[in-house]
């Protein structure tokens, strides 16, 4: 976790500002743990990758996006939809299969979409989402806009040929594209010491000319801050940047990990001493504007959005048996 | 004694080509690797270097001749003691210009049978002009470009080298760098750029440069560019063509020859075209670039620089999904697509010589599979062989035999014989490479087999 600061003074972030923030974070966190139980009782099948611990990475990176600008991620994909302001129903119900989910219980936890949001996925092959990404800053550049493309990709993801097979075209046409390597520890279950021959996963574009930064993912201001900094260098036309996020996920890879690869004292550490919701709390009180009772009075609106949001994941109806003949190709005109 | 030179082959499946200057003069001496011609191949213009060292006695071949075959002697060198005179008889054949034509067209039916040349539907009075494939498709490529600005080409050596098998020859000049843009050698990244692209709304043409090398972008294909529109509840189209050259060209070896045609057939998601003559390859083309999926259109090149009738109609399409009769016959029908479809047609000539009429059905497309066009042909002959280039197990023609059984099973009167590449890597010894691909005497011999003669 030894992160070099992305800057040396922390932006000026306005109470309300942080509270924005502290919400987004603790709908993410509430929703995940509410996707784990469901998983749990068996209404969510299949592959579940929770993002709980992480909530400071997207919600920093998203106060740094503008109109038009795209997203893409890997599997571990819940946060990035909260984040961009999918509906906590449509994921939710997509998690559970069902026709309300927002590829209608077609993708799954994996693979959902937004074109109104301009997320594209949701992406189950480790890395394939980082071409893809560098393709939707290709066509930002091929359109002439402002438009920045975030690709969010791990640390186990950061060793694949086509990160760097992206990396190159990126920098050789000056794309504007943000590689984020949300570093969280853990390849599945191999650690990055493991995988890694060299940890410093921000100079992994330096081959090509890609400048980077490590940045303390735990914090969501250190985040933002970083973040300004890259989409400025991006929508000036100066090419692609690479973002490390050192962060933390509390739950396993997935539902079904035997967590046998790291102690039990090194994520209740983590919890007590880094979390990112909790820091910000923190702050919001000690600012002094902020009562413990405006704070609660948040996490009971969330708490009713996620319940109502596994609500309608279990009450919408499973989809129409004639939909596993639709949307494989669209009509020509 | 005199060394001829001969025409030299400069690329794996050059036959012909034009010799377009000479460096040297009669009475020259050349050394040993200097400069002495222009040799213009189909693909491009290339420098001929002297191989030994000595006099130019005589330039057998004038410059500016078109259509001279390989190994045919173009020039006499002369060797210290050797006279002019030594250069009066060359044991070479000059060569007589012949305009190049389809190496298959049908020709006049030698045998009074029910066997004819299709009919295509086209408005009166269409007029046609002769074109290579390789033309074909570069005109199929700029129409769309010209029309629609979200169209652009990617891949490698597609620009400031002119395509590296000259398709995209000139494209640059008219689109710019912008829209013909050439690639690192990086086939996963620049197919997975392309794919992101196309998923925002843009419409790209990703050249492989072979299908081969297509491998190492496989995923992109099928699990970003097939498989999105479904995962995505039907939000996410991906408009793309994924183009290149298929199958085997000629003596380059088993990673460089293999027909990937059953293999994207099979995924839902994609459309798969393998066209066999210069107007379906420019429709289709300009269908696939059209069309809001992505589309896998699969190239041969050998079939690149031969010739074909292309209808000189605005704006030619030709709809994926829909086979093509390439003759009318009643005794057997046979199913085939992409190079194969020649094979066949040649057979054809040589059945009804023999009396028996073959019906040829070009199935141009293998997904969607116009399996209509196939039956009825099917239930008119009663015999059905599918002919193929690519290995055996698992083959487009497994597929057509199966569904020829199931439903068309009363209108048999032999099993459906699938004609296929041979089962093993490709060779590179040309004899062994002969007997690996299809032949025409392979199809002569399914179809005596199941017209039992």
């Amino acid at each position: 976790m030894a992160a070099k600061k992305a800057t040396g003074k922390k932006p000026n972030i306005s109470v309300d500002e942080l509270k924005e923030y502290y919400r987004e974070m603790l709908l993410i966190r509430r929703f995940e743990e509410k996707a784990g139980q469901l998983y749990g009782m068996g209404a969510i099948g299949g592959f579940c990758h929770l993002y709980i611990g992480q909530e400071a990475v997207v919600v920093g990176l998203e106060a740094t996006a503008i109109e038009g600008d795209q997203r893409i991620t890997s599997y571990r994909d819940h946060g990035h939809m909260l984040a961009c302001g999918m509906d906590p129903n449509g994921v939710m119900a997509e998690l559970t299969g069902r026709e309300g989910g927002y590829s209608r219980g077609k993708g799954g936890s994996m693979h959902m979409f937004s074109e109104e949001k301009k997320f594209y996925g949701g992406h189950g092959i480790v890395a394939a989402q980082v071409p893809l990404g560098t393709g939707l800053a290709f066509a930002n550049w091929y359109r002439e806009n402002d438009n920045v493309s975030y690709i969010y990709f791990g640390d186990g993801a950061a060793n694949q040929g086509q990160v760097y097979e992206s990396l190159n075209m990126a920098s050789l046409w000056k794309l504007p594209a943000i590689f984020v390597i949300e570093n969280n520890q853990y390849a599945m279950g191999t650690s990055l010491a493991r995988a890694s021959s060299t940890p410093a996963l921000y100079t992994r574009g330096e081959a090509f000319g890609v400048p980077g930064e490590a940045v303390d993912g735990m914090d969501v201001m250190a985040v933002k801050a970083a973040g300004e900094k890259a989409a400025a260098h991006c929508r000036a036309g100066k090419g692609p940047y690479i973002l490390e996020m050192n962060t933390y996920r509390y739950r396993g890879h997935s539902m079904s990990d035997p967590a046998k690869y790291r102690t039990r004292e090194e994520v209740q550490k983590m919890k007590d001493t880094r979390d990112p919701i909790e820091h910000v709390r923190e702050m919001l009180i000690d600012s002094g504007s902020i009562k413990e009772e405006d704070l609660k009075a948040i996490d009971k609106d969330i708490k009713a959005i996620v319940n109502e949001s596994a609500r309608f994941a279990q009450e919408s109806p499973e989809p129409a048996l004639s939909e596993l003949y639709t949307d494989i190709t669209l009509e020509a005109n | 004694m005199a060394i001829e030179i001969l025409m030299p082959a400069l690329s794996p499946t050059m036959e012909e080509g034009t010799l377009a200057k000479w460096l040297v003069a009669e009475g020259d001496e050349v050394q040993s690797g200097q400069i002495i011609a222009e040799i213009e191949t189909d693909k491009a213009t290339m420098e001929f270097e002297a191989v030994d060292e000595g006099k130019i006695g005589k330039l057998l071949i004038a410059e500016g001749t078109a259509n001279v075959k390989v190994n045919t002697a173009i020039a006499l060198l002369l060797e210290d003691g050797d006279s002019a005179d030594a250069v009066a008889t060359p044991s070479a054949q000059a060569p007589t210009p012949v305009a190049e034509t389809a190496p298959s067209a049908p020709a006049t039916a030698a045998a009074p049978i029910t066997s004819a040349p299709e009919e295509m539907d086209l408005p009166e009075g269409t007029t046609f002009k002769q074109q290579t494939v390789r033309e074909a498709l570069r005109d199929g490529m700029s129409e769309e470009m010209r029309s629609n600005k979200d169209v652009f080409l990617m891949g490698e050596e597609v620009g400031e080298y002119q395509g590296a098998y000259k398709i995209s020859q000139g494209m640059l000049d008219e689109f710019g760098a912008k829209r013909v843009i050439d690639t690192p050698i990086t086939e996963m990244g620049f197919t997975g750029l392309a794919t992101g692209a196309a998923l925002s709304g843009l419409r790209p043409i990703v050249e492989f440069m072979t299908f081969n090398f297509a491998m190492q972008a496989i995923d992109h294909i099928i699990n970003s560019a097939a498989k999105t529109l479904y995962m995505s509840g039907g939000q996410m189209g991906c408009p793309i063509v994924f183009r290149g050259a298929n199958g085997a060209a000629a003596r380059v070896g088993a990673q460089h020859s293999q027909c990937f045609a059953a293999w994207y057939a099979q995924i839902p998601g994609l459309k798969v075209v393998m066209p066999y003559s210069a107007d379906d390859y420019k429709g289709l083309m300009k269908s696939a670039i059209r069309d809001p999926n992505p589309v896998v259109f699969l190239e041969n090149e050998i079939l690149y620089g031969k010739s074909f009738d292309v209808p000189e109609i605005e704006d030619y399409m030709v709809p994926i999904g829909k086979a093509r009769i390439r003759r009318t016959g009643s005794d057997v029908t046979l199913v085939s697509f992409g190079i194969s479809v020649g094979y066949c047609l040649e057979a054809a000539d040589a059945l009804a010589e023999q009396g028996i009429s073959a019906e040829v059905v070009d199935l141009r497309s293998l997904r969607p599979i116009d399996y209509d066009t196939v039956l009825n042909s099917v239930m008119k002959t009663n015999r059905c062989v599918t002919v193929e280039e690519g290995w055996p197990v698992a083959s487009i023609g497994n597929h057509i035999g199966s569904v020829v059984m199931q439903r068309a099973f009363d209108h048999l009167d032999a099993p459906v014989i699938s004609v296929c590449g041979k089962d093993v890597p490709m060779p590179y010894a040309a004899n062994l490479e002969k007997l690996a691909l299809v032949t025409t005497d392979d199809i002569i011999d399914a179809v005596k087999s199941v017209t039992y003669r």
